[in-house]
């Protein structure tokens, strides 16, 4: 027998990723729908020698083409004709979970309902009796609790021939007068809004109809979630609470875990593999060339980018986990007023705060968002927020020439970064972005505790995309940097008489009224996209210090004969701030090209922030001239 | 007349009409959101934006400006 297709539907928030990562385990695939960001998952089931295909739709209130998920669902059952298509629905929440069911009853494809969250709908006081709800809904019904294994094997037990014939052969009277009605309305001539209404109205009679029957709603508890939610969202106590959240957050990313396991893997990138490596190439004989080239170029390189890794896997399991608890919504709800004034939803926020850490982790979390022009924008804007891998070069020249100073001016850099992203988030609302803004309307999921197996799977999908572009994109771009660096026309060469040298004397001149023209600058400015951190490092090598000390104002004391001459108090503020806002680095691009699926855009955003950055640090220098801080 | 913008948390309320207009119109009626739904009002956000209300016993977030187009019967 051929393999069966089956397709997993439902509400946000029911627990259906869950059953998906049960029932696929590690035979699963994420990938993209097609030039959209919104996941599309695929996985297999083996059945003694059956193979059951299964994709996890994405989750969707309705089929009702309001939003891109929702596009994506109707087109899916439409066009690719899934043999059975499993509906998950929330018995905690069975009314409304139960729209989409009629939605998909309406089109006729094979449904198997699975009952999930029957414990907190036992809670709630709700008992079914599922042999109604099946006889009324005119489909098959099961009741599976994701987290049991007796729930899961009864579900694995459905999916096969037998349940695709009995979907859908089955129909009741109930569902035949609805669907009849339906059509009805539909040829009614009446105004189509209206119809809509009218077909709306009629499908939450049918569920009330179907519940009158199946549901012996008892009176519930106020249960533990209300309590915590009370508390959580506090009108005095919100506040407090979620700053400390977000402060636990960063703790555990930066200092706890993520950035520690960070410094471990650098330190025996840069010193124990490096060793090794030059050491198992002078024993094999390599030529000069090549020992650059593994060690200089791609060692220190695609090093530079994986050392990140630990950071992002921690941050994106905390993520992940705060994500599985329902409190990322409260995020949303508490920070909405704040993301409104500047035009995006409160879901915006959160990838806004990552930011400050890593722009390539803010832009994958852009996807949370609801529609695909938010989406853009805050990929768009996410840069501005000052990453993690600036402040180095920031610490650096705040040293050398605004020492006592060094704080204020930090500040203002990341304030100005804030600024910025806000000034071009309005500008991308009410220029290529235009258009009727989407009213924010979001669930708040009770509280759960989410199982270990979905976090983690999560966690392991955003840093396996990471992992991959460093094994692609930056391992090309470090060894394109490598030889542009380490060669010139005539041969191999020094930095200073490198192509890369050259190149950043070409460029130098676009910086002339910037106050840093410099071909050194030019250079920084380069190898500052494949690493923002690379500024401070490469200024290091062209100003022909070593090896630059790891703290600030010892680094500044190597370089203040050098850089000192070169640069004004003014121009390195100017130098900063265009460390801020240009473009991105290789590793930010690579995420911004994934996550948009288009190197339009990847370009655009590559470009504008440069432009932008140019104008800017423009403006700060001649202005500063202007009033007097010249010197 | 009252809208649901005006109702305190705590109180419960039938929905009478749903001024909403465009898309939004049919993704709050989608929710649930419709004339004759019960809705209880469960908080404030703390800025004083966006409200929580209970609705077909599911908690759903939105703004004032939209709760404003929510005319309501106090229960």
């Amino acid at each position: 027998m051929s393999a069966i297709n089956v397709a997993l539907a439902g509400n946000p928030n029911t627990g259906k990723s869950t059953i998906f990562n049960a029932l696929t385990g590690a035979r699963q695939h994420i990938g993209n729908w097609p030039g959209v960001t919104v996941d599309k998952k695929v996985g297999q089931l083996i059945k003694g020698n059956k193979q059951v295909n299964i994709v996890d739709l994405p989750g969707t209130y309705s089929l009702s083409a309001y939003s891109l998920e929702e596009r994506i669902v109707k087109d899916y059952l439409v066009d690719e004709k899934p043999d059975l298509v499993v509906n998950v629905v929330d018995a905690s929440n069975i009314e409304r979970n139960l729209y989409l069911t009629v939605q998909l009853l309406e089109l006729g494809v094979p449904t198997l309902i699975t009952l999930n969250m029957m414990d907190e709908a036992k809670s709630k006081g709700y008992e079914f009796d599922i042999e109604v709800l099946s006889q009324q809904l005119g489909t098959p019904v099961i009741s599976s609790v994701a987290t049991s294994k007796d729930g899961l094997q009864q579900l694995i037990n459905s999916l096969d021939s037998s349940t695709v014939k009995q979907s859908k052969e089955v129909g009741s009277p109930l569902l035949a007068e609805h669907i009849k009605q339906v059509a009805a309305l539909r040829k009614s001539g009446k105004d189509s809004e209206l119809v809509e209404e009218e077909i709306i109205e009629s499908r939450y009679l049918f569920i009330n109809n179907v519940l009158e029957k199946a549901l012996v709603a008892k009176e519930g508890v106020q249960s533990w979630n209300d309590k915590l939610d009370n508390f959580v969202t506090n009108r005095i106590l919100g506040l407090p609470i979620f700053i400390a959240i977000m402060y636990l957050l960063f703790q555990a990313t930066f200092a706890w875990v993520g950035q520690p396991i960070s410094d471990l893997l650098d330190e025996f990138v840069s010193t124990n593999l490096t060793d090794w490596a030059s050491g198992a190439l002078i024993a094999i004989g390599a030529a000069d060339w090549l020992q650059s080239l593994v060690i200089d170029g791609i060692i220190a390189g695609v090093g530079s980018v994986v050392v990140f890794v630990p950071l992002i896997f921690t941050l994106f399991f905390l993520i992940s986990f705060l994500d599985g608890t329902g409190y990322m919504a409260r995020v949303a709800f508490i920070m909405d007023r704040a993301m409104n004034r500047i035009g995006l939803s409160g879901k915006a926020f959160l990838p806004m705060l990552i930011g400050f850490g890593c722009t390539v982790p803010a832009i994958m979390g852009a996807r949370a968002l609801d529609t695909e022009r938010d989406r853009r924008i805050a990929v768009l804007i996410a840069p501005f927020m000052s990453c993690g891998a600036r402040l180095p070069v920031y610490a650096l020249f705040a040293a050398l020439f605004f020492p006592g100073r060094e704080s204020v001016v930090v500040l203002s850099l990341y304030l100005l970064g804030i600024a910025m992203a806000i000034l071009m988030g309005l500008v991308f609302k009410s220029t290529y972005f235009k258009g009727e803004a989407e009213p924010f309307l979001m669930e708040l999921p009770p509280y759960r505790i989410p199982t270990m197996k979905t976090v983690l799977l999560q966690t392991w999908e955003k840093g396996k995309a990471f992992l991959i572009k460093a094994g692609t994109i930056i391992f090309s771009m470090s060894v394109l940097i490598w030889l542009l660096s380490s060669y010139n026309f005539s041969g191999p060469a020094e930095m200073q008489d490198s192509l890369l040298a050259a190149i950043g004397g070409v460029i130098a001149p676009l910086f002339a009224f910037h106050g840093f023209g410099s071909w050194q600058s030019g250079v920084a400015v380069l190898t500052g996209i494949l690493a923002k951190e690379a500024v401070v490092s490469t200024l290091g090598v062209l100003y022909g210090v070593a090896e630059v000390a790891e703290e600030a104002v010892a680094a500044a004391t190597q370089m203040k004969a050098s850089i000192g001459a070169t640069f004004t108090s003014l121009s390195a503020y100017a130098f900063m701030v265009f460390t801020l806002l240009y473009t991105p680095c290789m590793a930010v691009l690579g995420t911004i090209k994934k996550e948009l699926g288009s190197w339009k855009w990847t370009l655009f955003a590559a470009a504008y922030t440069f432009a932008l950055a140019w104008i800017v640090s423009l403006l700060i220098y001649q202005g500063g001239l202007l009033l007097g801080f010249g010197g | 007349m009252i809208t649901l913008k005006d109702v305190k948390p705590g109180q419960t309320v039938l929905v009478d009409s749903v001024k909403v207009t465009g898309q939004a119109r049919g993704r709050f009626m989608a929710m649930g959101i419709m004339k004759g739904t019960k809705l209880k009002v469960i908080k404030v956000a703390p800025m004083g934006d966006p409200i929580e209300v209970l609705v077909k016993s599911y908690n759903l977030s939105f703004r004032k400006a939209e709760a404003e187009q929510i005319i309501v019967i106090l229960q």
